[in-house]
């Protein structure tokens, strides 16, 4: 079938997917924002398997009129940043709860809902609401990201003026069985100012979940986020992020069960002197499908960036990794590094990594490596000839590997909840 | 303590003979030196007690104070009491050594039904264990010998060999790669922990070693057997004449 007639299909199906669903009702600028990201999805098409970036990663359960029937989840542990000293927010099933919510008001911060910044007349979201989530376009047609434009319903819109010092964490409630979450958060970090986002949870029976961060000169945003144990749901996430000039973007994920999850972020980096990190360690057991999908643009001179990704697969698991640096002519003296590991814990787990280099200036150190690999033997008898349990031992030499990616995590107290977490689940793991 | 009988192994995979009939009596409280030239299978012997994957015994027996430990997994013989300080210790990233040794002194407590180490009692002994092998804080807080040099691996050894208090220590060429002052220190933290309980069997090419570890027996293996053994004096011929003379005796019978 040629090209022209695939395509042909692939919009026909796209509109008959999207026939019934109606965009929120907003101000007129926000609906002009909606509708117009409803038509390019129109003629861009909903992702299918055979495009070639989900070639690893089906997108029909996230693309699928109605999400898999997903019994609610319980959670019987702790909050994973309930430690941590923030202004907790929650959302239930995707919906803002303000009886489970702290007191938005900080120095610094302003801090309101979606629905209530695109039905404002006048809002400086208007600057903001989809310009990062276009720009991302341009690299790679991310449809499943339009989509949240048209039809987000809630979500957070953050102004931060100063640094910050307390976070905002978010914790997403699974409650219902069917719940199809999409959540968009809309964060501007002014000149100078700083911000920490924490995340914890996955939101729905299904989820897509799209966050656009703007960072001003010399801004910094720090984001730590936890995906859980809720394993029936399907969760697809995006970050958007514009990094201007002597700006920080820092990101890190933890994942463990998950039926399927993916994770896109679009860094655009803008501004001289800007730094970018973005780290994931993912924990996965038997049905598993997780797939971190990271492109960086690098548009100015001085920059770094980094991905470093880590995976522990086992009972069939499987890991995805898509990672790629493009350094634009002129932007001279970047540094960019990648690395992407997967550790198979067995033989039939799988990990699949594609990342790319694409670089039209001459004066840049760019590496990348992608390594996949089973246990060190060498280092398993060493623990265990000290009287560690091959199972223990497995389980620090697990740590071990996942320590590159966690060591991204700057904030100590943060870094250590998440480490806990994982000891945690590694342990709990055992018990089962 | 040790009895090996007539213990034959060969290498799973490429089924190459290598150890080919060691027998070897060590009593409790006895420190017993094993020398022989390069590949003559000291390593081997000390890996196979220990359980390392690899090699499969075909014949032959080692019992630890009457029990077989040959069958048992790596873990049970640690808990057991057997420990190999080894010829090239393991980095193992992103795991602090603290952490490490705190978890293989429960792992082993555990399997022998005593209590957990409290955080603070472990933390007293462990400082001043390392304190006395100048292992300082620093090291104790970084990932398992990772950038550790030669010389502090070794000690490392020697620090987790004290925590763990083991019935059969086996050292594997504990003195390469160390400097004087180091390998007095080493030998220090050995000699602490001689007790008529405990027997060691160091692996080692050279006197200077046995001058500050004082063996009472020295044996010397190759080709994969003992060919002989002795006193002290066994040690100081090797280091005057070599082994060829040994050598050739054992060959003409
Ligand atoms: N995994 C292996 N693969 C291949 N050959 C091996 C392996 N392990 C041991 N050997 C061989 O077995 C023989 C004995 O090795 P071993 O390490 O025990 O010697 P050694 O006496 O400790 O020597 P050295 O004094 O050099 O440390 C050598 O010929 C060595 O090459
Ligand atoms: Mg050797």
């Amino acid at each position: 079938m040629s090209r022209a007639v695939l395509k042909q299909r692939k919009l026909e199906a796209t509109s008959e997917r999207l026939a019934g669903n109606d965009i929120p009702k907003g101000a007129a600028w926000a609906n002009d924002i909606r509708q117009d990201a409803l038509q390019r999805l129109l003629s861009m098409g909903l992702p299918q398997g055979r495009d070639e970036y989900w070639r690893w990663t089906s997108p029909s359960d996230l693309t699928a009129a109605q999400p898999k029937s997903c019994e609610p989840f319980v959670d019987d542990e702790e909050a994973v940043f309930a430690s941590i000293d923030a202004i907790n927010i929650t959302f239930v099933d995707g919906v803002f709860d303000q009886a489970q919510s702290d007191d938005r008001g900080a120095t610094g911060l302003e801090i309101g809902r979606l629905q209530d910044a695109l039905s404002a007349d006048i809002h400086w979201v208007k600057e903001n609401f989809s310009v990062l989530e276009k720009r991302a376009q341009d690299a790679v047609e991310r449809p499943l990201g339009v989509y949240n434009t048209a039809f987000a319903t809630d979500g957070l819109v953050i102004k931060v003026v100063d640094k910050v010092e307390k976070p905002v964490n978010i914790t997403y409630i699974h409650n219902d069985a069917t719940s199809d979450v999409v959540l968009r958060h809309i964060i501007k970090i002014e000149e100078g100012a700083s911000f920490t986002l924490l995340e914890t949870g996955a939101s729905g029976a299904r989820s897509n979940l799209a966050i656009e961060v703007d960072i001003a000169e010399g801004a910094a945003f720090n984001h730590i986020r936890t995906q859980g144990r809720d394993h029936e749901r399907t969760a697809l996430s995006h970050i958007f992020a514009s990094i201007a000039k002597e700006s920080t973007f820092k990101s890190f994920t933890l994942t463990a069960n998950g039926q399927l999850t993916r994770n896109e972020s679009f860094l655009d980096v803008n501004g001289d002197d800007a730094v970018a990190h973005i780290a994931g360690a993912c924990l996965g057991d038997g049905d598993f499908h997780h797939d971190d999908t990271v492109f960086i643009t690098h548009d100015a001179v001085n920059c770094e960036s980094r991905q470093v990704y880590k995976k522990v697969l086992r009972n069939g698991a499987k890991g995805i990794f898509q990672g790629k640096i493009l350094v634009k002519d002129g932007a001279q003296k970047t540094d960019g590094y990648q690395i992407s590991q997967g550790l198979l814990l067995d033989d039939d787990s799988q990990f699949l990594a594609k990342p790319e280099l694409e670089i039209y200036a001459d004066d840049v150190a760019c590496s990348h490596g992608s390594t996949v690999g089973a246990i060190d033997e060498q280092a398993l008898f060493y623990l265990r000839s000290r009287g560690v349990s091959k199972e223990d031992a497995t389980d620090l030499l697990t740590l071990s590997f996942l320590a590159e990616a966690i060591e991204e995590i700057e904030d100590e107290q943060i870094s250590n909840c998440i480490l806990e977490r994982l000891e945690m689940w590694l342990s709990k793991r055992k018990g089962a | 303590m040790l009895e090996i009988k007539n213990l034959h192994a060969e290498l799973e995979e490429e089924g190459k003979k290598i150890l080919k009939g060691v027998n070897l009596k060590v009593g409790a409280g006895e420190v017993h030196a094993i020398m022989g030239p390069n590949g003559s299978g000291k390593s081997t012997t000390s890996y196979v007690l220990s359980g390392r994957d690899g090699y499969e015994v075909t014949e032959g027996e080692a019992l630890l104070e009457g029990e077989n430990i040959l069958d048992m997994e790596p873990e049970e013989r640690a808990a057991a009491g057997v420990f190999l300080a080894f010829q090239y210790p393991v980095e193992i990233p992103g795991v602090g050594n603290m952490t490490f040794l705190r978890t293989a002194v429960n792992a082993q407590r555990k399997a022998r039904g005593e209590d957990e180490l409290s955080a603070g009692d472990f933390l007293k002994e462990v400082r001043a264990k390392a304190k006395s092998l100048q292992i300082d804080a620093d090291m104790l807080k970084r990932p398992v010998n990772v950038g550790f040099s030669g010389g502090e691996k070794k000690r490392n050894e020697i620090l987790q060999m004290a925590m763990l208090e083991p019935k059969l220590c086996i050292l594997d060429e504990t003195d390469s790669g160390l400097d004087v002052d180091a390998m007095k220190l080493v030998s220090e933290g050995v000699n602490a922990l001689r007790d008529e309980n405990r027997s060691f069997v160091v692996i080692t090419h050279y006197q200077r070693l046995l001058d500050h570890i004082k063996p009472d027996f020295v044996h010397i293996m190759y080709n994969g057997q003992i060919v002989k053994s002795g006193g002290p004096e066994l040690a100081l011929e090797v280091e005057n004449n070599g082994y060829s003379d040994l050598i050739a005796e054992v060959e003409a019978g």
